[in-house]
């Protein structure tokens, strides 16, 4: 048995075991805390930042992203704050630049007063969650696709000469993907790659 | 070479060295660096070593290839000892002059020593040359004392003697505390105290550590590491070692960007070196300490200089910053523990080893001690790297050293920093350089690059510029940074281009906020520092911009208009053969008139128009005048003279 350690989550206290993360906590004992990248079965990534938190040390008061931050004995935690909502909105309204029709993403506009038309539009759905990537390199084990160059060139990528042999049989990632740009890319790369498979 | 067993015999073999060397033979040090090879210092090596063969004295007089010695302005260097006479400019036709002169003739050509602008008074000899009069040089003045390839040459300016006393007089703890006790701080960027770092490395849980040097050098305009690397590769590894055995690691990395080729080779053979004489390796010196060296290319991405994400690539993936929160002295590269430090901060090491802490403290403020290298571009009429004390003043660096702006223009920013620093206006010019001074006046250390710019610089597009250029060597992986710059870059341009709109400001400043709150890594978070600190004291520039349409820089090519001032135009054609899109009516003796329908604004017309005509004039935020009528286009030079 790992060690317990007790924090206080929004004014609850909770137990959760050593090496736990903050998000897992929340979740151990149903408090929300919204997430993109984030996936149970992966390990956790720190690329969207939705999941940031307010941490309070008395006086002084930190944010930290609790997929990431490991729980510690006596942390209080606030899962929402003036300025942890104002983080959340400026990055949904940058993420509906390229995906203002994703559910998952209207949702959380909604709930932060995101506007979805605040920036120009974008002709890349893609969020860059990366859960498709990681699902096929930790969970499939296929490594079937992957990201491409860095900054805001960067993009995923399927490889078809193992996507070729793996995807068909597969595609775990598609219903990972909050703003179904991957299933096109998906079908896309299927029609490059294999057209006598085409549907 | 067989290898070194005891301090003693270092000790033994460097007395050898000294003794076969004569210190009145003529040294002729020719500075090999990157700057004056690209002046053509190679044909200036190689007409020395012909012009001595040829007047039959190679016995009598050394010609060493150096490191960079940091006037670039005036490559190539060339230094000549024991008398220190220092020529500038020095090219393969000067040579033989030289040889006959000053080696035979022990007199000064005096066409090549520094003649001072104004004055016309001259230097002959370095420390004479006001740009390096205000400089401390502790860690570039080896550069020209040394053949940057020989380890002969760094035994005999008193080389690996701080390792020897490391290792045989000092306990590791003892080195450690040194290190704290110097105050030194990290001087890649950060600004965080080596001796704590150091300190926690040694006491996180662990067998293996690592030593890792961080020669990622990636800011335009910056080249500290470079010279450092290139001139005096075994100060580094020197202090490389004397860190290893300080935090109990026995291996050490040095990441060194791929596209410094001769810092790589360098580093290389001087690990090849050290090995050989019993100075890496197995049992260094007999001391029973063992410590080897691998030196990695890094693959060209900025992002690589943040630790994290060096580490990352060290480990053989995709160079991404590490969202989690922990110390990397504490689990650093493959979780171990390891005390990654900048090429100048392990510089330092050695000298702070040898002279102790308190002569190290002696130079400096109060929260930066020292001295700090820093790479000095832009509007500026002595480019190079300087050497100064922590506490020098910006104006002392930018004028006493630098020489001020050339072309009697006028000074308006200095960028420090880097490109995720902060730009400084001239009312702050008195202030102090340090760490902390710096990131209070909204700009910071970085690893020292200085870019000087002058009234010709549009604010708004320098914060352009560089927000672009990190937007590109973002990772992309968080979205404050990969995202909030991305439209940060679009806004920026937009103002650029006149089409600004009310609220920009506001907006980039609120995406500003959120790549500092937000983003996983130090790139993120200091992106946008060229931003708020235009926006902090350049906010007029922007007003001008959105509002008026205005680039008050006259810069920004969508926002201005040329014009040749009839008055002026004397029909000289220079323009109108030049133009690109054929857009300036005009012929002999008919004044010249662009057409502001063709004009695409490329500035070829103020380029060519002949000084003594100065016709061609910017506008912005106001249309040029109307044409002048065609009847009156006719210069009757009679009349006119």
């Amino acid at each position: 048995m790992s060690k317990k350690i007790h924090l206080q989550i929004d004014g609850r206290d909770i137990e959760a075991e050593e090496g736990m993360t903050v998000l897992e906590a929340a979740h151990s004992v149903g408090i929300n805390i919204p997430t993109l990248c984030f996936h149970h079965e992966l390990e956790p990534w720190g690329g969207c930042r939705l999941c940031m938190v307010e941490l309070e040390f008395g006086d002084w008061t930190r944010r930290v992203v609790s997929c990431v931050y490991l729980v510690e004995e006596g942390l209080v935690v606030k899962t929402r704050s003036l300025k942890v909502d104002k983080t959340r909105k400026g990055i949904l309204e940058l993420l509906l630049a390229h995906a203002p029709d994703s559910p998952q993403l209207t949702a959380l506009a909604e709930e932060y007063g995101a506007d979805r038309n605040r920036f120009e539009q974008d002709a890349s759905f893609c969020i860059h969650c990366g859960l498709c990537v990681r699902y096929c390199a930790e969970v499939a084990e296929k490594h079937a696709l992957g990201f491409i160059d860095r900054g805001i060139r960067k993009e995923i990528s399927f490889i078809p000469e193992i996507a070729a042999k793996e995807c068909n049989d597969c595609k775990g990632c598609f219903p990972l993907c909050p703003t179904s740009y991957l299933q096109a890319a998906f079908v896309l790369v299927e029609s490059l790659a294999f057209p006598s498979n085409g549907k | 070479m067989t290898q070194l067993k005891s301090p003693e015999e270092l000790d033994n073999y460097r007395q050898t060295l000294s003794s076969g060397r004569d210190a009145n033979t003529p040294c002729i040090a020719i500075c090999a660096g990157t700057g004056c090879l690209a002046y053509g210092a190679a044909e200036v090596i190689g007409a020395f070593k012909a012009e001595i063969e040829k007047q039959g004295l190679t016995a009598k007089v050394d010609t060493k290839g150096t490191g960079c010695p940091g006037y670039c302005e005036k490559g190539p260097v060339v230094v000549i000892y024991p008398e220190e006479i220092c020529y500038l400019g020095v090219m393969p036709e000067d040579v033989p002059e030289i040889i006959t002169q000053t080696i035979v003739g022990k007199k000064v050509v005096d066409r090549l020593v520094y003649s001072d602008p104004d004055s016309g008074e001259k230097a002959i000899h370095q420390a004479d040359i006001p740009y390096y009069k205000q400089q401390k040089r502790f860690l570039l003045s080896s550069n020209t004392l040394i053949d940057s390839r020989s380890i002969d040459d760094y035994l005999l300016i008193n080389g690996y003697s701080a390792l020897s006393k490391a290792l045989f007089q000092m306990t590791a703890e003892e080195v450690v505390e040194e290190v704290k006790k110097s105050k030194l701080r990290g001087r890649g960027g950060g600004g965080f105290p080596a001796g704590r770092k150091w300190e926690g490395s040694r006491d996180a849980p662990g067998e293996v550590k690592y030593v890792l040097v961080n020669a990622d050098e990636g800011d335009p305009g910056a080249f500290m590491d470079r010279a450092l690397l290139e001139g005096n590769p075994h100060s580094i590894l020197e202090g490389l070692i004397i860190g290893g055995y300080a935090i109990g690691a026995h291996e050490g990395y040095v990441y060194v960007r791929q596209e410094y080729p001769l810092a790589v080779e360098n580093i290389n053979l001087a690990i090849e070196q050290a090995e050989e004489y019993g100075l890496l390796g197995k049992d260094i010196l007999g001391s029973g300490f063992d410590f080897t060296v691998k030196v990695h290319q890094g693959a060209g991405a900025f992002v690589c200089g943040e630790s994290t994400a060096l580490m990352t690539a060290l480990e053989g993936r995709a160079g991404e910053p590490r969202p989690k929160y922990v110390r990397s002295n504490v689990k650093g590269l493959w979780n171990r523990p390891s005390v990654l430090n900048n090429v100048e901060t392990w510089a330092n090491v050695p000298l702070i080893i040898n002279r102790g802490a308190d002569w190290f403290t002696q130079y400096g403020t109060e929260g930066s001690k020292g001295t700090k290298i820093f790479s000095l571009v832009g509007k500026i009429t002595n480019t190079g790297l300087v050497e100064v004390p922590m506490g020098i003043t910006l104006r002392d660096i930018i004028y006493k050293i630098g020489g001020g702006i050339p072309g009697g223009k006028k000074f308006k920013a200095i960028q420090t920093g880097g490109p995720s620093g902060g730009c400084i206006p001239e009312t702050l010019l008195d202030l102090e350089v340090g760490f902390d001074e710096l990131t209070e006046a909204g700009s910071m250390m970085g690893s020292g690059g200085m870019i000087v710019m002058d009234e010709d610089t549009c604010m708004v597009d320098m914060a352009r510029y560089f927000i672009h250029f990190l937007s590109d060597e973002s990772c992309g992986k968080c979205v404050p940074c990969r995202e909030g710059l991305r439209q940060m870059d679009r806004i920026l341009k937009k103002i650029t281009e006149g089409r600004g709109e009310e609220g920009d400001t506001k907006t980039l400043e609120e995406l500003s906020e959120l790549a500092i709150d937000a983003s996983l890594c130090a790139l993120g978070k200091s992106a946008p520092n060229p931003l708020l600190s235009t926006l902090r004291y350049f906010k007029d520039e922007y007003e001008a911009h959105i509002k008026e349409k205005r680039c008050p820089a006259l810069s920004c090519k969508e926002l201005i208009s040329y014009y040749i001032d009839p008055e002026k135009c004397r029909a000289c054609r220079a323009c109108m053969r030049k133009c690109p899109v054929d857009g300036i009516s005009g012929g002999k003796n008919r004044i010249h008139v662009i057409d502001q329908e063709k004009c695409t604004s490329c500035g070829t017309c103020l380029d060519v128009c002949p000084p003594k005509f100065d016709a061609v004039v910017k506008y912005s935020g106001e249309p040029v005048p109307p044409p002048i009528p065609e009847e009156k286009r006719t210069i009757d030079r009679k009349k006119k003279k």
